[in-house]
């Protein structure tokens, strides 16, 4: 029998955005299995449900996370409406979807950028953070806030997009577009990234499945299962495909994401052109009470809120179920039988967002 | 399969002058959503308090009587939704974010010595109007007794 | 865009396993599960999601405190992480969960947060 030693990995390591830590059992380079242990930046945001008015919990479920803030926020605020029968007015709901796709597509190139530098391509590292600029500055014209929006309250959204915005949401689309599609063949066919990303970290199909396995991650493996049809927000009026790939290697998900940004491009041009004229919140009378379950697609893939209310203004429960806690399992997975060097890449592979998963 | 295809990119990007600007030197600029600090037109302010009960944060402090708005801007994390709440619209989101700094300190506002008279001024009519109005009633209700009084004589 | 399902079965604790190894059978992903706290009572509730229908089920299970649970991870190995976060944050005593953090997943002082001492 080989030896087999023990090689902790984490919470402080270069390639890792936030703090999670692996306990990588390793025979030779090869990982023989990993044991995640998460709980370094827990900070009890569920549990200031209890002492919060659920109208101000929706600004603390923005900033359980940085990156994909805008959907907690529209998650919370979709079960508190589900609980309360609020009808969100259709504008509404289109602008929600347009913050939403423009958050999705900040992420997505964040997270591209974050693989350049993951596998050693610090200048394509900065060419997709230079893109991503571009997004921000358009959501903080439109917002205020370039990853945090506060735009969400209990019923809508509390600012309009004008016409001239909308313009210039258009004009950053276009020039995103153009520039993404300069940066795609470099991920796409350069041998020296396909070296890296080919056959690395292969989750099949059926390992997903069992696996409870979510979002992109999960997609670039086989499994078409995207929370958008469930139609909430404007979905059900926008056409779109699931965008899915059979490989479930780690050159499937950088594949998978950039087809989802080129989505995510088309869905906003689309809810721009069909936006509809009206008001943009619905009155809120009375408190919560009931309990309801919503699931929406973010970033990273499918996230479940649950809210418990008890006819007060503060919740009995809130809860947050975010794509990494899902993806978790999947990871370890696939770091079985993986080299030493690709860990810090499989890591990234599935976009972890540690800030969400531990609230 | 193509290699080295970044190439050209890298080559433009050389030539091409920075995307960045050159803070501190060149002013940052902010659009005018952007939410930069929270701030008051204390003299519009009626104390009414209801900025402080929708604070998430509880960095907002409002005393009535003595006329002052009292912001941590330390812990404000500026969502805003003091601005929503508050029923007189004094309070703005405005552009331009908090400086660091080594202690903690609230800003504090305090109302203008004129607008505090009126307002005295104002307190002082109405406990007047209130003291007149007390007065009146009480000579009604006298007089309703005396009449009861006088009905019970007969 | 069809309709779907997202319902709440209340369901008797000792029946939790036998139903969950029935919805993995029919190609059920567990979705998610917590724990709520409420008038002296906990509630679980595991969600099982069809990709296919888009179909939402969640067991709901009402139980005391002291009430001993199987754990799922035999049959859901990534049960595990949700059981753990239920067992620490509140305290539902479930037995037998692989692996087990011994309410070292979030590593916070207080013990379950969530249930107030004494009640």
């Amino acid at each position: 029998m080989k030896k087999r030693s023990i090689v902790p990995y984490g919470p402080q390591h270069p390639v890792l955005p936030e703090p999670i830590h692996l306990d990588l059992v390793i025979e030779d380079e090869k990982i023989v299995e990993a044991i995640p242990s998460i709980g370094f930046i827990h900070r009890g945001l569920e549990s200031l449900a209890m002492k919060r008015d659920f109208n101000q919990m929706v600004y603390v479920a923005e900033r359980v996370c940085g990156i994909c803030s805008f959907g907690h926020g529209f998650g919370y605020c979709e079960a508190v409406e589900d609980i309360m029968k609020v009808e969100v007015p259709d504008r509404a709901k289109f602008l929600r979807t347009i913050w939403f796709e423009l958050s999705r597509m900040h992420s997505h190139f964040l997270w591209l950028g974050l693989l350049a530098d993951g596998f050693g391509f610090e200048n394509l590292f900065y060419q997709c953070w230079r893109i991503r600029e571009k997004i921000l500055d358009v959501l903080e014209l439109t917002t205020g806030g370039r990853v945090i929006f506060s735009v969400n309250k209990i019923g809508g959204v509390m600012k309009d997009i004008t016409p001239e915005m909308a313009v210039a949401i258009s004009e950053m689309l276009t020039s995103v577009k153009k520039e993404l599609k300069q940066i795609v063949p470099i991920f796409m066919e350069d041998y020296s990234v396909r070296s890296r990303l080919e056959g690395v970290g292969v989750l099949t199909k059926e390992q997903a499945h069992t696996l409870g396995c979510a979002g992109p991650f999960a997609r670039a493996s086989g499994i078409g299962a995207d929370m958008r049809t469930l139609g909430y927000g404007a979905y059900k009026e926008l056409d779109f495909e699931i965008i899915t790939s059979d490989k479930g290697d780690c050159y499937a998900r950088c594949d998978v994401r950039i087809r989802e940004i080129f989505q995510s491009i088309d869905l906003i041009r689309q809810a721009l052109d069909k936006l509809p004229e009206g008001e943009l919140a619905a009155a809120v009378k009375g408190n919560p009470n009931g309990e309801s379950f919503i699931r929406i697609e973010q970033p990273r893939g499918e996230a479940v809120y649950y809210v418990k209310a008890n006819g007060s203004p503060h919740l009995d429960r809130m809860r947050v179920r975010t794509p990494t806690f899902a993806n978790l399992a999947g990871l370890c997975e696939t770091l079985k039988g993986a080299d030493y060097a690709d860990v810090g890449l499989l890591i990234l592979t599935i976009d972890p967002c540690i800030s969400c998963t531990e609230r | 399969m193509a290699v080295m295809n970044f190439i050209p990119t890298a080559l433009k990007n050389l030539l091409k002058p920075p995307v960045t600007t050159s803070y501190p030197f060149e002013p940052a600029e902010y659009p005018e959503r952007s939410r930069g600090h929270i701030s008051i037109e204390i003299d519009n302010c009626i104390g009414c308090g209801m900025c402080t009960r929708a604070c998430p944060l509880g960095a907002l402090k409002v005393d009535k009587n003595a006329g002052t708005w009292e912001i941590d801007r330390f812990d404000c994390v500026v969502c805003g939704y003091c601005v929503e709440k508050c029923p007189k619209k004094c309070l703005f989101v405005q552009p331009g974010y908090q400086t660091p700094g080594g202690e903690k300190t609230p800003s504090f506002y305090q109302k203008s010595p004129e607008v505090l008279a009126a307002e005295e001024e104002k307190r002082k009519e109405a406990a007047r109007k209130a003291a007149e109005l007390k007065a009146k009633k009480e000579a009604e209700a006298k007089a309703a007794q005396t009449a009861e009084n006088a009905d019970k004589k007969d | 865009m069809a309709e779907y399902i997202n319902r709440i079965e209340e369901i008797d604790y000792h029946d939790l396993l036998e139903k969950s190894i029935e919805k993995k059978r029919q190609g059920y992903r567990l979705s998610q599960a917590c724990a709520a706290y409420s008038g002296g009572k906990l509630e679980l509730s595991y969600s099982f999601a069809d990709d296919e229908t888009l179909e939402l089920v969640t067991f709901r299970l009402v139980i005391d405190k002291e009430t001993e649970i199987i754990s799922l991870s035999e049959v859901i190995p990534y049960a595990a992480f949700y059981e753990n976060e239920m067992k620490e944050l509140f305290g539902v005593n479930i037995q037998l969960i692989e692996p087990d953090y011994k309410n070292k997943l979030y590593r916070i002082n207080t013990e379950t947060p969530f249930v107030p001492k004494g009640e």
